[in-house]
């Protein structure tokens, strides 16, 4: 049997992007996540900027994650500068990349990836037939959101953020009105995970190499080492010497891949499978009820680990402002540039974000270099299209065509995040 | 908003929200910001100004509790640059492709059918898109879309005008 399976635009993702999948004689022959979206050659330009640009400038790649494009920025330059911030400066960032975190995961379960499990063409046709459902999602998302602009100044691509701490502190009176709404959103998380729980999944898994961070206490979201399940365990200064990107000719963004062992995974599946037990207990609990044990290999159940992350970051979200003491310093007391090569890596709602920068002794940037996590996993989608295919050879055309754009929006893909990446290439013949 | 739907609260000044829709340094893309910001400068009473990245659950949000509110976009497909389209949303269905663009993943278009079916749609909605040409990056506006920006502002205006007035329509 040969077909082709073609998506020309997908649907429910961020940016554009088509697929292309061709059997031939019950084999397959070619699998293509194409990214057509033009480059958008953030790195060029911030290239002769001041690094005090670079938390401003790198947010504005992405509309969903603007806050860990601005937390790795300054992560990565405070480590050039030997910058260390107080336990209050870091609570903080924490808290709103949480809030990320929250409106990401919100918008994702309900907006986009839910209308494929109960066979909607979108989010519109779905809430026609569950308009409560729909109304709790975009209120879940609005508390992220909320979260985000007390810390941030505002929802989307907040500015309050800069290298040694903030430009203004949170007073404790106004993160305290958010214990209210986040308390809702755990209780509705929790019925998020239950309600994600119940869909129909397809019986898939494959053993991915899973790759995220670690840290020795929490559930990684702003720092950690960088881990795999099959024994990677370094700092974000080695991200180089182990992660590579190449160019494919059908795609506008770079493809990752391990040194030492090709392509990985990244996002919530990689994060959950390697820090299980560092999870809040209600968190644990939650996952286990909806069948998950501390190991998921379905990347159609990344729906439920995204729920889960929801009640997670509800939970967390509550305690450091229960904790929360406005810090004493605002920022570093001064920031002296150095020339110096910084490096960060963070949890994006997608999976690890890599910053590098390296700074001149006026603090101007002299090169860039920005690995986000869609990226990381295209090798990974296609590596799933493949599989599932040619598992599912039988099935009726439409259906299968269904279940691959179901595939690609399983990692909920940030397809404009990718194609920032391309180094653009001139053949003379 | 007109909380109790007396017809008093329909005189000069009752409230209107203008929203601007758009990415400041996508060329055309930032037509409906700029619109927005030109009825911002008039300092209308009652009538405020909000500038929005079109990102769909932030923009229900937005105008969930709203009785009026005109909203400017680009557009992308379809006719001529600089050709400007009035939509009542509360009347007709917005054409999704149109308003589609990679910035706005869930956005006008989708926001506007998805309050629709939620039965969330502000009674008095007017969407404003300007047919843009370039949408690279860059703060620089066609010749053709910068022309439109003042005729879409000049229409709003008079749509302002009535809803602000007792001659104010029915919902759409």
């Amino acid at each position: 049997m040969s077909k082709t399976l073609k998506v020309d635009y997908l649907a429910r993702v961020e940016g554009e992007g088509g697929l292309l999948v061709r059997v031939k004689d019950d084999k397959i022959a070619e699998v293509k996540l194409k990214i057509f979206e033009p480059p958008r050659f953030f790195e060029a330009l911030l290239r002769g900027r001041k690094y005090s640009e670079a938390p401003d400038i790198t947010a504005r790649i992405c509309g969903i994650c603007p806050v860990a494009y601005q937390i790795t920025a300054v992560r990565a330059l405070e480590g050039a500068f030997g910058i260390a911030v107080g336990e209050q400066i870091r609570a903080l960032r924490r808290l709103i990349h949480l809030g990320e975190w929250i409106e990401s995961h919100a918008l994702h379960v309900y907006m986009l990836h839910a209308p494929d499990f109960l066979g909607y063409e979108d989010s519109i046709q779905m809430a026609k037939d569950y308009p409560d459902v729909v109304q709790r999602g975009l209120q879940l998302k609005k508390v992220g959101n909320e979260v985000v602009a007390a810390v941030g100044g505002r929802e989307i691509h907040p500015i309050n953020v800069r290298v040694g701490g903030f430009y203004r502190l949170p007073e404790g009176r106004e993160l305290f009105p958010l214990v209210k709404r986040l308390e809702w959103a755990r209780e509705a998380a929790l019925e998020t995970v239950r309600w994600v729980a119940a869909f129909p999944f397809p019986q898939f898994e494959r053993d991915y190499t899973f790759v995220a961070l670690r840290h020795p206490q929490e559930y990684p979201v702003n720092e950690g080492r960088i881990v795999s399940n099959k024994g990677l365990d370094i700092s974000a200064d080695r991200y180089d010497d182990h992660f590579v990107e190449e160019h494919v000719p059908y795609s506008n963004a770079l493809q990752s891949a391990l040194k030492e062992g090709g392509e990985y995974l990244v996002g919530p599946l990689a994060r959950y499978n390697l820090n299980y037990n560092r999870l809040s207990g209600a968190a644990r609990e939650a996952a286990q009820s909806a069948g998950l044990a501390g190991i998921c290999r379905n990347p159609f159940k990344g729906i439920i680990v995204r729920a889960v992350e929801t009640l997670y970051a509800c939970d967390e979200s509550l305690r450091i402002i229960s904790n929360y003491k406005v810090p004493r310093m605002l920022h570093a007391a001064e920031v002296r540039p150095r020339a110096n090569t910084g490096y960060a890596c963070t949890e994006a709602p997608r999976g690890v974000l890599y910053h590098r920068y390296r700074i001149d002794d006026d603090g101007d940037i002299v090169d860039a270099k920005i690995v986000p996590p869609t990226a990381q996993n295209q090798k990974s989608i296609e590596s799933d299209l493949r599989e599932f295919v040619s598992r599912n050879l039988n099935q009726p055309e439409e259906k299968l065509v269904w279940q691959c754009e179901q595939t690609v929006r399983n990692y909920d893909p940030c397809i404009s995040c990718a194609t920032h990446l391309l180094k653009p290439s001139v053949v003379r013949e | 908003m007109m909380a109790d739907g007396n017809e008093n609260n329909l005189m000069d000044g009752s409230p209107v929200l203008v929203i601007g829709v758009g990415n400041a340094y996508r060329g055309d893309d930032a037509a409906g910001l700029i619109a927005a910001s030109n009825i911002r400068e008039k300092n209308l009473p009652g009538v405020k100004v909000v500038e929005e990245s079109g990102e769909g659950a932030a923009l229900m949000e937005l105008w969930k509790e709203q009785d009026a509110v005109i909203l400017f976009d680009s557009l992308r497909s379809g006719s001529e640059p600089g050709t400007i389209q009035r939509f009542r949303a509360g009347a007709q269905p917005v054409p999704k492709d149109i308003f589609h663009y990679s910035t706005h993943l869930f956005g006008v278009a989708e926001a506007v059918e998805l309050a629709r079916a939620l039965d969330r749609l502000p009674p008095h909605l007017i969407i404003y898109g300007i047919k843009g040409r370039n949408f690279s990056m860059g703060p620089e506006l066609s010749p053709e879309v910068e022309e439109a920006v003042p005729e879409a502002v000049r229409l709003a205006m008079e749509d302002i005008r009535i809803l602000q007035s007792p001659e104010r329509p029915g919902p759409n």
